[in-house]
């Protein structure tokens, strides 16, 4: 289950819709907003999706986990809008047999998710200002056959 | 042929607008609607060297050729999460 949402995560109920009887191992990873990143204070986040894109990227990751590890249920939520320091912006839970395989499909999910979703964060400061986070976090292979070609010097193998 | 090529993030906020219409000979790539965009709104381009382009919601490389009615997008690095 993949999803973008607008209104606040409710990771209790996404933690539940994992788990299963077969499953010794659930893991969830909350994201949340940090009120400090280097020397910029944050007040709240914007976050923008290319919405149809992010869906299916996400879904694809979830295929791609699937594929991967013995997982029983995958779910991946990600907010969108404004949001306050400590809200959850990106939840997301697996359910598996045993916990190494939890962890491990869990750690790739998260990382690829914000590696190539194309969702973006508008850090907005005290004094009213705000810019978007564009870092280019160096292209690594993210499996999915879907990595992001955009950095021209880097351009797919 | 025209494309229509939609904008987010801070390349929305550089152009003032979230998408452009881009002309575009019969047979054109993404690496020409690339070249046009910059061409047309230069605001764009120093953050269109660092993004990716998507076609029909897919990452698209240079040579990719476009058909009537695909929807471009330009996608600035990515910071969900």
């Amino acid at each position: 289950m993949v999803r973008l949402t607008r209104e606040p995560i409710d990771f209790h109920a996404l933690t539940e819709s994992v788990r299963d009887p077969h499953c010794g191992a659930v893991a969830t990873f909350l994201g949340t907003v940090r009120d400090v990143t280097g020397a910029q204070v944050t007040v709240y986040l914007d976050y923008d999706a290319y919405g149809p894109m992010a869906e299916k990227k996400l879904a694809e990751i979830e295929a791609r986990v699937r594929e991967r590890w013995p997982v029983a249920h995958v779910a991946m939520v990600h907010r969108l809008g404004r949001l306050a320091v400590g809200e959850v912006s990106v939840a997301v839970a697996v359910s598996s047999p045993h916990r190494a395989e939890a962890f491990d499909a869990l750690r790739f999910a998260v990382d690829t998710l914000k590696e190539l979703v194309p969702i973006w964060k508008k850090e907005n400061a005290p004094d009213g200002t705000g810019e978007w986070v564009h870092q280019s976090a160096g292209v690594r292979s993210a499996g999915c056959g879907v990595r992001n070609p955009g950095h021209p010097g880097e351009a797919a193998q | 042929m025209t494309v229509r090529v939609l904008l987010f993030a801070a390349a929305r906020d550089h152009a003032g607008t979230d998408a452009v219409s881009v002309e575009l000979a019969p047979g054109a790539t993404v690496a020409h609607v690339r070249a046009a965009l910059a061409k047309q709104v230069p605001g764009l381009a120093a953050l269109l060297a660092r993004s990716a382009v998507a076609v029909n919601h897919d990452f698209a490389e240079g040579g990719r050729v476009l058909e009537p009615g695909d929807e471009v997008a330009i996608i600035p690095p990515v910071s969900g999460g």
